[in-house]
Parts: C-alpha cells; structure tokens; sequence
C-alpha cells in the first residue's frame, strides 16, 4: 500500500517551482485587467493607464505565498502522517492508557493557565471596558456550552432549539424581577428549576426521536418559544422586551452611584466607578461557569452521567442492561436545560433589557457549533471553540462586511483539520487501581 | 421452567416475522436456535426483551409474565442479553463498558465481579484502559459477554456470538460457553447460523425456518438429523475434522 501513498511533501523543490510559476501565471493573467490596467480622470475624459511595477509585486507576491503555503501545508501533512502511523504503532503495539496518561498532563496545564489568565483578567484590564465586557460575553458562552454539552456531548441528543431555555431563564427572571420585585439571587433557582421543567417538556415528545428527526423537532420548540415571546404581549411585552430588569446585588450591595442606601463602593469606602458593576459582573458569570463545569464534571463520574454517554453511544444495549432510556434522557434534557436557564438569568440581569431579539435560531446554532468544534464533550474544548466563535468576530470588527466570511471560514478550517473537534480526546471517567477494583 | 414462550408472534412493520413460536429453556440448560438468514432467530430473541413487543402469544420468566414489560424491566428480572453485533459502547474504556454491565447489581460486588471477569478473559484486564472501539473483533465480543455477565443474570442470551470472528475466536466462544454452564451453572439461550459448533454445546435445539420451529431435540439428536445435516451442517464435515 505504501507505494501508492501520494506524498506531496517529498516533492522535489524543481516541482515546487513549477507549482508556484502555474500560480503566478494565473494571477498574472487575472492582474492585467484587475491591476495592471487603471482608468484615470484626465480633464474629464476616462483614460486607461498602465501600472506594471505594482502588477509585478502582485505576482511575485502570489509567487512567493504560494511556495511558502504550499510547504507549510506540506510539512503538516508530512507532521501529520509520522504522528498517525507513531500512534498506530504504539496502540498496536502497547496498552493505550500509557498514551492517554502523556495527553493529560499538557491538557491540564492548558486548563490550569486558561483559569489563572479567567481569574486575573479584570485586573489587568481594570480600565478596560471593552475587554471585560467581551470577556463577560465570552463565558456566557462557555457557560451555555458547558450546559449544552451535557445534552449533546454526553447524551448525545441533537437539540437544535437550546437557546429556548435560555431565553425561559431570562424572561422568568425579567418577569419575577420587574413584577414582583425578586432579587437575582432567589430568581436564580427558580429560573433553572422553570428552565428544567420546560426540558423535560419538551424533551418528553422527542423521546422516541433521534438523529435528524430529533434535530428538526427541538429546531421547531426553539422557534415556538421565540414566536410566544414575540406574541404573549401581557407576559413578555411582546417584541418591546422587558426592559428595567434588576441588576445583580453584591449580598444585598447594589452596585451603583451613592445614594440613600448603602452601596457596594459605600460600605467598603472605595470611590465608585461604573466600571466595578461590569468586573463584578464578570466574577459572577465567571463563578457560576466554573460551578457549571464542576457539576457538570462531577455528574459525569456518577452513574447518571456515565448512562448518558452510553445511551450516546448505543440506546438497545443499554436498554438491555436495564437502564430506563427514557429518565435518563429526561435527566440530560433537563439539567442541560438548567443551566441554559441560569445563563439566560446572567444574560437578564446584565444587560437589564431583553426581547425575543436575543432568543433566535442563529443563538442555538452558535451554542451548537461552540460544542461541536470544541469536540464533542470536552469541557476545554468548549472553551477554546468560545473565544474563538466570540473572539473573531470581535476582532472582525475592522473587516466589516468580510467578519462573517471569516468566521465561516474559521469553522470550516477547524472541522477540515480536526474532524472530531478541538479537543476530541475523551476522558475515561473511571481510573484502574491496582487493587482491582475501579474506584 | 426458567424461560417459556408460548405461541409467540412479532412483527417488524408489516413483516410477520414470528408465526407461533414455543420455546422453552429449564434451569441449568444450554438451548440453541438454529436456523438460516432471516428465519426469525434474532426477532425471537429480541422479542424476549420487548423489541419488537411479541404482538400475540406469552413469555413467562422465572413463574411472571413478562410479554408486556418495557425492555429495562425485563433486564432488571435476571436476563442478560449479548447483543448481535456486540453493540459495546465503542468510545467508552473496556472498564467503563464493564461497570455499564453492573448499574443494576450492588456496588459492593462490583470488584467481586469484576476479577471473576478479569480470570474468565485475562485480556480485558490487559486492555482495561483502552476504549472498547479499539479492541479486535474477538475481544470485543468477550467483552459483552463479560458485560453481560455483570449484571450475575439467571438467564443469559447469546445472539449470534461467533458472527464474523476468526475461527480461533470462533473455538475460543464456545469453550466459554461450556464453560460458563458447566462450572458457573449458567443458563443460557444461544442463537447461532453456526449450527454444528451451536449444537455441540447445547442440551437442546430447535430449528426455526420462515419464523416457525420445524424441528426440536436434543443437541446430539438434532446433530445426527439427515435434515439438520442437509439444510445446516453442510460441509461441516471437515470442521469435525479439524
């Protein structure tokens, strides 16, 4: 088989050359009209001017890129090719945990630095509002790619209409903030309980359903639930939104200029500034990500957790070890919707309005995607896929119109490269003693 | 009587894939189902466990009738299946698919259990670590066997366990077999198209053509059958040889 493997990486370096002169011909034949040829405004008449040198720099440019692209993307696939047949040797030839024991420890380190940079980064950016605000955006994805993750990663149910639970977080809230003047802190569990409940709702009549059947049919509840939000004007305000929801209080501190109560810059003597209500707001989301990953990594230890991965990967056999497939599709859909629901009260109290604006298909599909690129029910990989998908349309700000392109591309560079996602190492849930048993 | 299906039919949509089948497994027996492609030896066993629900006919376990229980039920009475195709959890550690097969027994006798199945297949051990999808097509077929038997089932049902291994493995399977009923006692209802190494292990047999049983005995009986020889056994005779 060897023998008929292409290597494009051994190539001679004549037949680089001649790859990259094929290149530069065409973007010669292309740059003629586009460069080498110019319209002038001369006393009002169109006159075609010439401008040679710049065409020449375009094509040596196009020379040059396509040499250095076509090495790059050479010695990759070379990196690639000696990695494949290592670790095939290696699982061939040894036990596999000896190659999951050398992938942790770099993991941890990442996941490690990733929490020191979370936990420090108002403080260097402490006169920055920008970057804590996108920060903040940031772990709200994290957060509701965390929560999805459970329904998707590990239970493998695809749920295109995630952000419903969002959005019934974020309008309980809203509602139980500005009609009966509830705090964010007694909101919060009954927003995720609310949330759960409509989980389990709307999970109920997809039981049966899965793959694509699943996919269209919670694509359809997202939308239902965004058409009542637009339509129920009494309860949601229809598409006006609800606006003057209660921010967070710092326990019972509001975070706001002095005034008759005490406030949080008050009662600890400091001066205020607008900017303590975004960094405290970026703590809080931060805190209540980092609760979601430690829960999230603890229920996936108990035995509910590793059902859910089972019934992922095969439903008949589990049923067949007893396991009752449809309450342990229900828990997923439920704790998944949980905290969806917790993110979607976060998402209220910061930015104090909301409508069903917020709440579209393209939320879930952004979620979906933070899950999928990040690798199928890895935690880190959830984090890497946010800063990512929010990071570069941020940064994308300056390409205006060429922002999505980018981002599309980005997808599409990640799922080519790797297929199984970012991170699509997968943790074994149990570790081997050597006493025998697996605790 | 352990496992009594009596007058049993199954559809799979529209197909009348069961027509009236009894069957019967005692204490302590090896029963095997022989029978060609298609012949409705897989639809019976499934239709044990629920899927699909026997839509006429009754299937008593252990003195109840379970015909109408949902499939996780009936696994939690003391039937444990060996799926065709094996059906592990492909990215799940060999450990993990082990403790899967145990979620219904107490905890305290999973590291019991578990070095039973370490001595009964020494190579799980080996590979406890590994994902199961990465494991050859022999050892995953002994790992559902072993997740089968983490449950300590009464019954266990073994639906075409030799299906696509090598013939070492092949040999390999039914040694455990026999093994599991002689010194283990286990009960056990083997499905097989390999019907001379099935019927050499087992008590009784029975035949099922076209969702019916035409033909039942002992396993020697069966063996020596000229039908069995003609229809099923065909050249086996170098395989006795070997």
């Amino acid at each position: 088989m060897a023998t008929f493997v292409l290597a494009p990486h051994s190539l001679s370096p004549a037949t680089r050359l001649k790859d990259a002169a094929a290149v530069a011909f065409i973007a010669l034949l292309l740059g003629i009209p586009m460069i080498g040829l110019t319209t002038v405004d001369s006393g009002g008449a169109l006159q075609i001017a010439t401008r040679w040198p710049t065409l020449l720099i375009f094509v040596g440019i196009a020379f040059a890129g396509r040499l250095v692209l076509r090495y790059g993307i050479d010695q990759f696939k070379a990196h690639q090719l000696t990695r494949e047949r290592s670790s095939a040797a290696t699982a061939a030839a040894a036990l596999a945990d000896s190659s999951g024991r050398t992938a942790k420890p770099a993991l941890t380190w990442v996941a490690w630095a990733a929490l020191g940079v979370a936990l420090t980064l108002p403080i260097f950016f402490a006169d920055n509002r920008y970057v804590v605000d996108t920060a903040t955006t940031v772990l709200i994805y994290v957060m509701l790619g965390w929560g999805l993750n459970v329904v998707v990663g590990l239970a493998g149910l695809l749920d295109l209409g995630y952000v419903a639970f969002y959005a019934v977080g974020a309008y309980t809230y809203a509602i139980l903030g500005t009609q009966f003047g509830w705090g964010f802190w007694e909101a919060l569990p009954v927003a995720g309980a609310m949330a759960a409940l409509f989980g389990v709702l709307l999970g109920w009549p997809t039981l049966r359903l899965r793959g694509d059947y699943l996919a269209i049919v919670t694509l359809g509840f997202g939308e239902i639930i965004r058409v009542i939000l637009v339509n129920w004007t009494e309860l949601s305000g229809g598409p006006n939104g609800i606006a003057s929801i209660p921010r967070p209080t710092f326990f019972g501190l509001e975070l706001k200029p002095p005034g008759d109560d005490p406030t949080f810059s008050s009662f600890f003597g400091i001066e205020y500034s607008p900017i303590h209500r975004l960094i405290f707001l970026y703590y809080l989301i931060l805190a209540l990500a980092l609760l979601t990953n430690l829960f999230v990594s603890r229920m996936r230890k108990l035995p509910i957790g590793r059902a859910w991965e089972a019934i992922r990967e095969d439903e008949i056999a589990c049923k067949a070890m007893g396991i009752n497939a449809r309450n342990v599709k229900l828990s997923a859909f439920a704790i998944g919707a949980m905290l969806g629901g917790f993110a979607g009260v976060f998402f209220a109290a910061r930015m104090g309005f909301i409508s069903p604006e917020s709440f579209t298909f393209s939320e879930s599909a952004i979620i979906l995607a933070i899950v999928v690129l990040g690798g199928m029910g890895s935690q880190l990989g959830v984090v890497l896929a946010s800063l990512v998908l929010v990071l570069l349309p941020e940064l994308g700000r300056d390409f205006a119109e060429y922002r999505m392109l980018l981002f599309g591309a980005a997808m599409v560079l990640i799922m080519v490269w790797k297929p199984g996602g970012i991170l699509s190492h997968r943790e074994p849930t149990l570790r081997y003693t050597a006493d025998g048993d697996g605790k | 009587m352990m496992l009594q299906l009596s007058g049993v039919h199954a559809h799979y949509g529209s197909i009348h894939a069961l027509h009236g089948v009894d069957v019967a497994v005692q204490v302590g027996e090896v029963v095997t189902l022989i029978g060609a492609n298609g012949a409705g030896k897989s639809t019976l066993m499934m239709s044990i466990f629920g899927q699909p629900r026997a839509s006429a006919g009754r299937i008593v376990f252990d003195g109840e009738d379970i015909t109408a229980l949902p499939t996780h039920d009936i696994a939690r009475r003391g039937i444990a299946l060996v799926p065709e195709g094996r059906r592990i959890f492909p990215r799940m550690t060999v450990l993990e698919n082990l403790q899967m097969g145990a979620v219904l027994g107490e905890e305290s006798n999973f590291a019991v259990d578990l070095k039973r199945m370490y001595t009964l297949f020494p190579i799980l051990e080996e590979r406890c670590t590994q994902s199961a999808g990465t494991l050859s097509g022999g050892e995953q077929q002994m790992l559902a066997i072993a997740r089968a038997l983490m449950s300590r089932p009464q019954l266990l049902l073994l639906d075409e366990p030799s299906l696509g291994l090598a013939p070492l493995y092949i040999k390999k399977i039914f040694q455990i077999i026999r093994e599991l009923n002689r010194e283990h006692g286990m009960t056990i209802l083997l499905v097989e198209q390999n019907a001379h190494h099935a019927l050499r292990v087992a008590h009784r047999g029975y035949v099922l053509q076209h969702g019916q049983i035409i033909l039942s005995g002992t396993g020697s009986e069966l063996l020596a059958s000229p039908e069995v020889r003609a229809a099923y056994l065909e050249g086996a005779q170098t395989e006795t040889a070997a």
